[in-house]
């Protein structure tokens, strides 16, 4: 089918720009390319991954979200509470879900039908949820937890770590909400032209508002995740995740003017970081180094995807 | 400034301009004289427009040259124009509201030393300028705090600074009051008498009888005469504007209408509607003509749910719906093709299919998962059978022609059972081959028993398709009249106001 080789070739700068990553670390240091090194490269995006899940469904409809890292925070500590609290690890999860629900939801109804910039709006947010859950926990961190709640993250489902195939899981999920059903699609006219899907007859403000919640559950997640592996909750976690996620989704090439994006490409663009940071860190590279390499690749990743759409155009 | 008596200080000769599929100027003379209130009348869409916008350096010109004082002249860009001392004050005022008005006068100009401006000088300039157009405003207010009229006065002090000789004003009194207007004429009269020339666009005729000193008719693109405005009538004047183009090129089938589909009773709304009351009934086409800023489009929006009601009723086969989204609008089967296609018609970066199945999704989805299968196929059918020229139903519209994305617009609602099909400038943007299967399509649509509210700013259009027309006027319903008996005089005359 032509549209999706179009599609394909359109994402095929950011898949080069992997593989020839990948090549390069290949070629520069042997640990690089083993198994071991895959899989851990692959769980450590998996946090990332989940969080611009949520991410690239806000930017697609025209949004941003930058709420998503204290919404980590704070769906993770209140998670935490109802563990220590003898819940059931279904139920605490749940109760995380909900936090990161609601949350979502406030910031899409309030920029929905408020009309407030999402920029705006998720900049309260994220100050909002930080202190909530510093508040929460009169900043001090939750920790130690049942072996059972941590299996999310040290399980292994058929030889695979769990947290690639919860991230996997998710994408697939996430991939057919936003091509297969109607709420993805009304995501893509609502970011291309909102007047022009409000005038068929959408419901965009509606639409619009579950976008934000979907960005709070996938950050709800990502915190069920980020507590299991560490076995502690802290009122300090998620900071920056909002900027690693804008990162992964807009090199995935989803266009932050809304209207265009796949979530394929922003698992390549979260794999992309991870394989980045992973490699340099395996050359030796300082930190210091490595942040301002990473900043430097987004910046070309993006120009070189400019480029190749106007091209295109 | 030299003035030249009752010679020309410029002059157009025979500019052409053509678009694709329509010549909009087609040798047009034009000549303008110091100190002269000049007025460009014209239908909508005539060429008033676009020979201004060619004075301006907006659009470049196919063929002609433009003589400034016997000079031929270039312009090529609003740059060159503002060079030559031709400037040109849209609808839309160009000042920056949030600066004062004694910054806007002089943006660009400021009075500085080593960057920093003199604040004193600038002030003082900026006195002058308004003493000039006899404007008594502080030059430290910020322009967004004054009204519309002292802002155009404050936009013709800005001109006259930069030493303007040529000032177009395009309908300038459209927002002000009868006061106002008088306060801008004076200005006028009194930028005139030191020996400015002034183009006057406006289809306020009495006004023009004021302030005019000679008319240029143009229609279709070419002008037809120009005259003191102290020797002519109204009638002829609206004769001369009128368009005498045969009928036949509208390919009309009238049929006998059916029952009543659509009942406005009362209709009015903020944006710009008063108490209208009109009927469209099966297999009619309604056409409502009116000026630029009738209230056409506001009503059409109001119709669709696009914008709220502030009393009366909308009625769909005698039912109350009276629409406060377009979804219900939708629901009781009202589909709309917007003026604006691309800013509110369509999504432009997705595909045929996504476009045409935008407000039918429901239908063809289970558990909010769309059936691929049951929308292409959709899809398919409508393409095929509007004829809609596209390599694929997966193609972006942004890739098809203006005639090509109106038909998916309309397929759209043909996918949704629309019943009544409120249609803003159907042909607007559509080359001549793609124009007459619009009109084809819209004969189909009501032999099938659809009804049609059409506005449309072209008069041969509005005569040539409807059934009945209603012509607007201020947000109201002026006449009603039966279109095999209308003539463009008759509408015009109701749309300018001076209906006997």
């Amino acid at each position: 089918m032509t549209p999706w080789l179009k599609r394909a070739g359109r994402r095929f700068g950011t898949v080069a720009g992997l593989i020839g990553l990948c090549l390069l670390l290949w070629a520069l240091t042997p640990h690089f390319l083993t198994i071991a090194n895959a899989l851990n490269v692959m769980e450590q995006t998996a946090i990332n991954a989940i969080v611009a899940v949520g991410m690239t469904y806000v930017i697609i409809a025209g949004g941003i979200d930058l709420s998503v890292g204290s919404l980590v925070a704070f769906s993770g500590v209140t998670l935490a509470a109802a563990l220590k609290a003898g819940w059931p690890a279904a139920g605490a999860v749940a109760v995380a879900l909900t936090v990161g629900a609601l949350s979502g939801f406030v910031n899409g109804a309030v920029i929905s039908f408020g009309r407030l910039p999402p920029f705006i709006m998720t900049l309260g947010m994220m100050s909002v949820a930080r202190g909530a859950a510093l508040l929460f926990t009169d900043g001090r961190p939750i920790s130690g937890f049942g072996a059972g709640f941590r299996s999310i993250a040290t399980g292994r489902v058929l030889g695979v770590p769990a947290p690639i195939v919860l991230t996997l899981v998710i994408y697939g999920v996430a991939h057919v909400g936003l091509s297969r059903t109607r709420f993805g699609r009304y995501v893509y006219g609502i970011g291309g032209n909102e007047e022009a899907t409000r005038l068929s007859g959408v419901a965009v403000r509606f639409h619009k508002t579950m976008v934000y919640v979907v960005s709070g559950v996938a950050s709800a997640v990502a915190a069920v995740l980020l507590t299991a592996r560490l076995n502690t909750a802290q009122p300090i976690a998620g900071i920056m995740y909002e900027l690693d996620a804008i990162a992964a989704t807009v090199i995935g090439g989803t266009s932050l003017s809304g209207g265009e994006g796949t979530l394929a490409g922003t698992l390549i663009g979260a794999l992309t970081m991870a394989v980045l940071r992973n490699g340099l860190n395996l050359l030796g590279v300082s930190s210091f180094l490595q942040q301002l390499v990473i900043g430097v690749v987004i910046i070309v990743a993006v120009l070189v995807d400019l480029m190749i759409k106007e091209r295109r155009a | 400034m030299t003035l030249q008596g009752g010679g020309a200080v410029l002059e157009m000769r025979a500019i052409s301009k053509a678009f694709p599929g329509v010549v909009a100027l087609d040798g047009v003379d034009f000549h303008l004289r110091a100190g002269e209130v000049h007025v460009l009348l014209g239908e909508n869409g005539a060429g008033k427009s676009t020979l201004m916008k060619i004075l301006s350096g907006a659009y470049g010109r196919d063929a002609g040259e433009i003589v400034l004082d016997g000079q031929p002249v270039i312009i090529s860009s609003p740059r060159d124009a503002q060079v030559l001392g031709i400037a040109t004050m849209y609808q839309e005022l160009s000042l920056v509201p949030q600066l004062t008005v004694a910054e806007n006068i002089l943006l660009g100009h400021e009075p500085a030393r080593a960057g920093v401006i003199n604040r004193a000088k600038l002030r003082e300039s900026a006195r002058r300028a308004l003493q000039d157009v006899g404007l008594d405003v502080d030059p430290d207010r910020r322009v967004d705090r004054l009204g519309i009229a002292e802002q155009q006065m404050v936009e013709v002090a800005k001109a006259l600074f930069r030493r303007a000789r040529v000032l177009v004003m395009d309908e300038p009194t459209s927002a002000l009051t009868a006061r106002e207007i008088q306060r801008l004429f004076d200005v006028i009269r009194r930028v005139t008498a030191s020996g400015v020339a002034v183009v006057y666009i406006s289809h306020r005729m009495r006004e023009l009888a004021e302030i005019g000193t000679r008319v240029t008719v143009l229609r279709d693109g070419r002008a037809v005469g120009t005259f003191p405005l102290s020797d002519i009538s109204f009638d002829a004047l609206i004769r001369l504007m009128a368009n005498r183009e045969v009928r036949d090129h509208f390919p009309r089938r009238r049929r006998a209408p059916g029952n009543e589909l659509l009942r406005l009773e009362h209709l009015s709304a903020v944006s710009g509607v008063h108490d209208v009351s009109l009927t469209v009934r099966q297999g009619e086409i309604v056409g409502l003509a009116g000026l630029l800023g009738a209230g056409r489009t506001e009503l059409a929006r109001v119709v669709f749910g696009a914008d709220p009601s502030s009393g009366g009723r909308v009625l769909m086969h005698g039912r109350e719906i009276t629409p406060k989204t377009p979804r219900d609008a939708i629901a009781a089967g009202i589909g709309l093709l917007p003026e604006d296609r691309k800013r509110q018609g369509l999504v432009l970066a997705l595909s045929v299919c996504e476009n045409i199945g935008l407000p039918s999704l429901a239908r063809w989805s289970r558990l909010g998962i769309v059936s691929d299968r049951r929308e292409w196929a959709a899809a398919e059918r409508w393409v095929t059978d509007l004829r809609i020229k596209t390599p694929s139903v997966a193609e972006r519209v942004v890739r098809l022609s203006g005639g090509t994305q109106q038909k998916v617009v309309l397929a759209r609602w043909l996918a949704a059972d629309a019943r009544l099909l409120v249609m803003d400038e159907p042909t607007r943007g559509v080359d001549v081959g793609a124009k007459v299967e619009i009109y084809e399509l819209m004969n189909r649509l009501t032999d099938a028993g659809a009804g049609i509210l059409m506005i449309s700013s072209e008069l041969p259009e509005v005569l040539g398709m409807s059934d009945r027309i209603y012509v607007m006027r201020h947000g109201r319903i002026q006449a009603e009249l039966d279109a095999t008996a209308a003539t463009e005089e008759r509408v015009l005359q109701a749309a300018l106001g001076l209906a006997s």
